[in-house]
């Protein structure tokens, strides 16, 4: 449907790639203004940074342990500020709408979609993205895990399904209830109080991130593994 | 998505002010508001964003119910030591919707306030749509209506609510408290969502600027006995086709008490009244999930393509009493 269009910017992705492309060189905020064109604009006026908008304003935010502060448009998502503003392109847009989790990210340690939030909404708040986890030098355990384990193929969704597993492993530490809990303990109808690792636990706790290659079998075996092992 | 003013207030008071301008919306967890703004089905151009209100606690209330705060998240409410241990029905529904990443940001009050997910509705590309546009037809009757609504439709409009929190809140009849510039007020959980009629436009009975500030559950005889049930054409992290909420109290082998909710099937949580009494005074067997199952799905009035909610309803609710009931 919106194949080539981003819904949240009105720019289409392969102008603005073209257009950043020319920009790089200029300071982020004048790549910023350049998303900012308002939706449906011709062709004309998306080569025109258009003035500052009335609803800009100032967000305060630690992204990967760095104080930020940003000038920016409330309807920004976090995710449009993460890659866009902040160059921070390990996080991923696949569906922009909550279907598909490549944007998930930590908010004070706890996982969300970055592409139903916005930045506004999340002053004061500190994000951890897959860059923040670890470094090609000193891999996250999960990182580190997913490549011994080959749990990808393309690796698009991979950004998303690490920072989502990093989650699951403190969720499961802190023995939160899932579907399957509740499946593995139908007998007793009673919430369980306990919850004992499983594939079916791993498939439904990283059921929101979706991997087109299909690695999920590879996935659900390294992130079953560190759960176990208590790595996160 | 459209340009917007925000305003993050710091009081109820404040919020509800700040709502009365034109244009304005409450936004929460945003998973589905920022949804519908990016596809252009929802234009707010002010949002008052509310997840910093002091409305964040889950507490025992003086009679034994508790009260929930209208911006915990649903995945703090499923894990809930009270909700837990006193109401594992709603648990369980909790984490039957959505994904973890999405449970960490919805809120009890934004989950309350969901729209439907009909293709149409959620498409300006189409022009007739009475829920979006009021007045201009509606493209699901002659169109695709798998998903939809099987009972108490209207000819202006044959969505469904997507929520399965709402499910369990039905069947432990649930309070919706809601404050607005004439004060407070409380809405049975049946009296909030409405059935479409002639107004589709209206999800729920909440008058303009009202905010949703907690929900209270009654005292539940049910701990020990339920069950959520949910069908979907995926495994996980899909939307209902049916649902069933199914809550027992079962004292020497005879149900003293039933709640009984359909979810995936209406334009709210679909609970009749008749259909628990036909479960209660009696022990739980064939016969009287039969009667119950007669009494909630009378007057039943599919479509094309989704005549086939009926029986897997009516398959549904008798598996899901019979969880809860230790029969399964």
């Amino acid at each position: 449907m919106d194949d080539d269009q981003s819904p949240c910017d009105g720019v289409s992705r392969r102008r603005f790639l073209q257009t950043a492309t020319t920009a790089a060189a200029l300071p982020a905020v004048a790549v910023q203004a350049q998303t900012a064109a308002p939706a449906r604009a011709d062709a004309a006026s998306i080569d025109t940074a258009p003035a500052p908008s009335a609803t800009q304003r100032t967000v305060r935010l630690r992204v990967n342990g760095v104080p930020r502060e940003l000038r920016i448009e409330a309807r920004v998502t976090l995710l449009d500020v993460l890659r866009e503003t902040m160059a921070l392109t390990g996080t991923k847009k696949g569906c922009d709408r909550g279907q598909c989790g490549a944007c998930t990210v930590l908010v004070d340690g706890r996982r969300i979609n970055s592409c139903l939030t916005l930045a506004v909404m999340h002053e004061g708040a500190e994000i951890t993205t897959i860059e923040g986890l670890g470094t090609p030098e000193a891999l996250h355990p999960m990182q580190a895990a997913f490549i011994a384990g080959d749990a990808f193929q393309c690796g698009y969704c991979t950004p998303g399904q690490i920072c989502s597993a990093v989650a699951l492993v403190g969720e499961l530490k802190a023995n939160t209830l899932s579907a399957a809990t509740f499946d593995a303990g139908i007998a007793s109808t009673r919430a369980p109080r306990t919850v004992t690792i499983t594939d079916a636990e791993i498939r439904e706790r990283m059921s929101g991130n979706l991997c087109r290659c299909g690695a999920y079998t590879n996935i659900v075996a390294v992130v079953r593994a560190a759960a176990e092992g208590g790595a996160a | 998505m459209n340009d917007i003013g925000y305003e993050r207030p710091a009081s109820v008071a404040d919020a509800i002010l700040l709502a009365a301008r034109p244009g304005a919306a409450f936004v929460a967890g945003g998973t589905n508001l920022i949804d519908l703004m990016k596809g252009h089905v929802a234009m707010p151009t002010l949002l008052v964003d509310v997840n910093r209100l002091p409305l964040a606690d889950v507490a025992q209330r003086p009679d034994g119910g508790v009260r929930i705060g209208a911006m915990v998240r649903n995945s703090d409410l499923a894990n809930h030591a009270l909700i837990r241990d006193g109401y594992p029905l709603l648990s369980q529904a909790l984490v039957s919707g959505a994904s973890p990443q999405l449970r960490n940001m919805a809120t009890v009050g934004g989950n309350l306030m969901q729209r439907t997910r009909c293709y149409y509705f959620y498409d300006p590309a189409f022009a007739a749509c009475n829920k979006r546009m009021p007045g201009s037809g509606c493209a699901a009757r002659a169109g695709h209506h798998r998903i939809h609504a099987v009972l108490g439709a209207s000819n202006a409009c044959v969505a469904t609510n997507p929520s399965d929190m709402s499910v369990a809140l039905a069947a432990l009849r649930a309070d919706v408290v809601v404050q607005g510039s004439a004060g407070e007020r409380r809405l049975p959980i049946a009296d909030f969502h409405r059935l479409p009629g002639d107004t589709p436009e209206r999800d729920t009975n909440l008058a303009p600027g009202e905010l949703i500030v907690a929900v209270d559950l009654p005292p539940s005889p049910f701990a020990a006995r339920s069950h959520y049930l949910k069908v979907r054409d995926r495994a996980s992290y899909a939307f209902a086709l049916v649902s069933v909420a199914a809550a027992l109290d079962i004292r020497d082998g005879v149900v003293r008490d039933a709640g009984l909710a359909l979810g995936g099937v209406a334009h709210r949580p679909w609970r009749v009244a008749e259909a628990e009494n036909a479960l209660v005074g009696r022990p739980l067997d064939d016969a009287s999930i039969r009667v119950a199952s007669d009494r909630l799905l009378a007057g039943a009035a599919p479509l094309k393509e989704n005549a086939f909610k009926v029986e897997l309803a009516r398959r549904s609710i008798s598996r899901a009493l019979k969880t809860a009931g230790g029969l399964a």
